[in-house]
């Protein structure tokens, strides 16, 4: 019976053809988008990790709550011996001090004159640190534009846009004007080794990256630090995992013996990835979207293919009369209906995810750039946006694919059930 | 009543609604067919044959009265044991052919008996050998649309006949045909019915029919008018 119906669906084209085509293009947008929301979720998540948050992030009560202005005066001392808390507690973590900052940078021309004068967000990391995974966090060099990694003291890396936008270039030199620890002002003289563009943009409008030390030396904050960043050994960012880490730091590890005499609102806290600025609400937006898209697809590919099925039970209604008359019982004939739309929704969800995983590939690779798109944009987005290749789009496009196909026919079988046998006769003879 | 009836009808009454009221379909029918028989209803129009052929074919029940078939009473059937006599006792015949066209001619007549437990050599022995008999084994790839109206309709009774029913119920299997395969329709289903004793019933008001049937059944209005041995 099953060979039967088989060698039905192959044969006449008008039972299969549309509902294929239907299936796999549902199948097919399911796993394009649903690739394309986790990459740029998921790009979005691992860039905000390794430019602002971390995985999880250390920082005074104090500068927590006023995280988004990098309130400097309210920075962790004594860093080094937090860090070494920090390792001991937590040995396969890699743990990174920044200092982030906010000041006016001035582009002087040949006589020392002002030439322009821009506000900078500043970064400094530990740039030039034997070892250290701040520049492969920046992606860097890669980022560079033009000129090279900074090599020593004084030597920054400074956003090509901004660079442009004052005509300055590498070996260039210009001052920043910002306010120290205690409130002070301050100006120093950096020269650029070169300048960078991330791919985010918010950072590409106006960022100047310079070494910890620099930083420290410019705003007198030696052995402190506005945040201590944390990176968890995995190579996506991992809520659970985090949380978990929070916990056992507030239990006390890793927080040492060098802090608890401190000051209450001094005191550092650690904070998850997901509990800064918003990425808890954009993680479950994400999940979120997945899963709206496919119920989406599910309900409208199943009017579709109900209506199809429709019609297809017109085109089969002699099929399915003489199959009454020749004894077969009504449940049977449903039943074998269900198991048609099993094989035609498996069939179209196997073309449509094999087309849509070949496109999230060549999308993944080729990338679609955005970063036009979003000059306004201050949060950190990937100026380019690419699917992300996961497991799930080998079988996700199923779920709409089958489940429309099944419930399309259902739906649309239930006629079978409403046929009167004693009419058969007289629809048949029409 | 007598041993080998395969048909029953007692008091039969078929009533449809119509309007505010009832129409009467078929009018106190007392009728027996017995094992072997070629026999035939015959009426006007809307006289009530297909309305008799469907009650014996359990795709209808009578509203009075009582119609046994194979020894089941139709009356009383749930839906899947009305399909399960069809299934195993009886094959219809229609005036349009009603064969799917997205198979061959071979896949038609197989079929009917792909709802039995056949094995698939069985399967094919069976199916060939009904073809053999309506004289259509060269066509067994073919599709229906290739065939003529006259080949279609043996198909048809090809597909009828492959698991061997007690009943063959055919309702003017003839009225789409010319007068040359109308006679050989009829005389394949007489050879059949000489040698595998299958009891064919017909409604027709075809002549051509008529000549070769055993007995003929008058309807008019709903009620049997005449019954005559030929
Ligand atoms: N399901 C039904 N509902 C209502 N009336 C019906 C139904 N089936 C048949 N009838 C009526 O019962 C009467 C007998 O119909 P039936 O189809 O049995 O006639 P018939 O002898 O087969 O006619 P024909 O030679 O045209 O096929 C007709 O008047 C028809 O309109
Ligand atoms: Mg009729």
């Amino acid at each position: 019976m099953k060979k039967f119906l088989l060698k039905g669906i192959l044969k006449d084209k008008g039972r299969s053809l549309l509902p294929v085509i239907v299936v796999s293009l549902g199948a097919l947008l399911t796993v394009f988008l649903y690739s394309w929301v986790k990459g740029v979720m998921g790009d979005s998540i691992e860039m905000s990790s390794n430019f602002d948050t971390g995985d999880v992030k250390v920082v005074t009560r104090a500068y927590a709550r006023q995280a988004d202005q990098y309130p400097n005066d309210l920075a962790i001392l004594g860093v080094d011996t937090l860090l070494e808390a920090l390792k001991a507690g937590f040995p396969d973590m890699d743990w990174a001090p920044r200092i982030r900052f906010g000041a006016l940078a001035d582009f002087p021309d040949s006589l020392g004159e002002t030439r322009g004068q821009g506000p900078v967000a500043g970064w400094a990391v530990d740039l030039l640190g034997e070892g250290s995974r701040e520049p492969e966090r920046f992606n860097l060099p890669a980022a560079i534009v033009r000129g090279r990694m900074p090599e020593s003291r004084g030597e920054v890396l400074l956003a090509e846009n901004l660079a442009s936008r004052f005509d300055a270039g590498p070996g260039d030199s210009f001052t920043l004007f910002g306010t120290t620890m205690e409130g002070g002002f301050t100006f120093v003289n950096y020269t650029i080794a070169g300048t960078v563009r991330f791919g985010a943009t918010g950072l590409d409008r106006g960022a100047v990256l310079m070494d910890l030390q620099d930083a420290r030396a410019a705003f007198a904050m030696e052995d402190a630090a506005g945040e201590i960043l944390g990176f968890l050994p995995v190579f996506h960012y991992d809520d659970r995992m985090a949380q978990e880490v929070v916990s056992r730091f507030q239990a006390g590890a890793g927080s040492g013996d060098g802090i608890s005499g401190q000051d209450q609102e001094y005191a550092p806290v650690m904070i998850t990835l997901g509990r800064q600025a918003g990425m808890a609400e954009m993680l479950v937006y994400a999940e979120a979207i997945s899963g709206m898209l496919i119920f989406l697809f599910v309900l409208a590919m199943s009017i579709v293919l109900w209506n199809a099925g429709l019609l297809g039970g017109l085109r089969r209604y002699t099929e399915f009369g003489i199959r009454i008359a020749l004894g077969e019982d009504k449940g049977h004939i449903y039943r074998s209906l269900l198991w048609e739309a099993l094989v035609i929704g498996s069939i179209g969800s196997i073309l449509g995810t094999f087309v849509g995983v070949v496109f999230v590939y060549i999308f993944h690779h080729v990338g679609f750039n955005f970063s036009s798109m979003m000059q306004q944009a201050s949060m950190l987005i990937p100026g380019i946006m690419r699917p992300a290749i996961t497991p799930a789009i080998y079988y996700i496009g199923f779920i709409p694919g089958v489940l429309s196909m099944l419930l399309g026919n259902a739906l649309a079988g239930r006629g079978i059930y409403k046929r009167q046998t004693s009419r058969l006769f007289n629809e048949l003879e029409v | 009543m007598t041993d080998n009836a395969i048909v029953t009808l007692r008091e039969l009454y078929k009533r449809f609604p119509a309007g505010k009221g009832t129409f009467t379909a078929l009018k106190d029918i007392n009728l027996t067919f017995g094992k072997g028989e070629f026999s035939g209803i015959v009426g006007p129009s809307g006289s009530g044959k297909t309305t008799l052929l469907n009650i014996i074919g359990s795709l209808d029940t009578p509203t009075e009265g009582t119609a046994t078939v194979l020894g089941k009473k139709i009356n009383v059937l749930s839906q899947k044991e009305a399909a399960a006599l069809r299934n195993n006792g009886i094959g219809f015949i229609f005036q349009t052919y009603n064969l799917l066209p997205v198979y061959t001619v071979y896949e038609n007549v197989e079929f009917a008996l792909l709802l039995q437990k056949i094995s698939a050599p069985e399967r094919k022995k069976r199916v060939m050998e009904s073809l053999q008999w309506v004289g259509l084994a060269d066509r067994a790839a073919s599709r229906p649309a290739s065939l003529s109206g006259g080949e279609c309709q043996r198909v048809a009774i090809a597909r009828a006949i492959v698991k061997r029913p007690a009943l063959v119920l055919a309702d003017e299997p003839s009225a789409n045909l010319d007068s040359a395969n109308s006679h050989h329709i009829v005389r394949t289903m007489k050879e059949l019915n000489r040698e595998l004793g299958t009891t064919f019933l017909f409604s027709t008001h075809d002549e051509k029919v008529m000549q070769y049937l055993d007995r003929i059944i008058y309807l008019k209005d709903g009620a049997v008018e005449k019954d005559e041995l030929c």
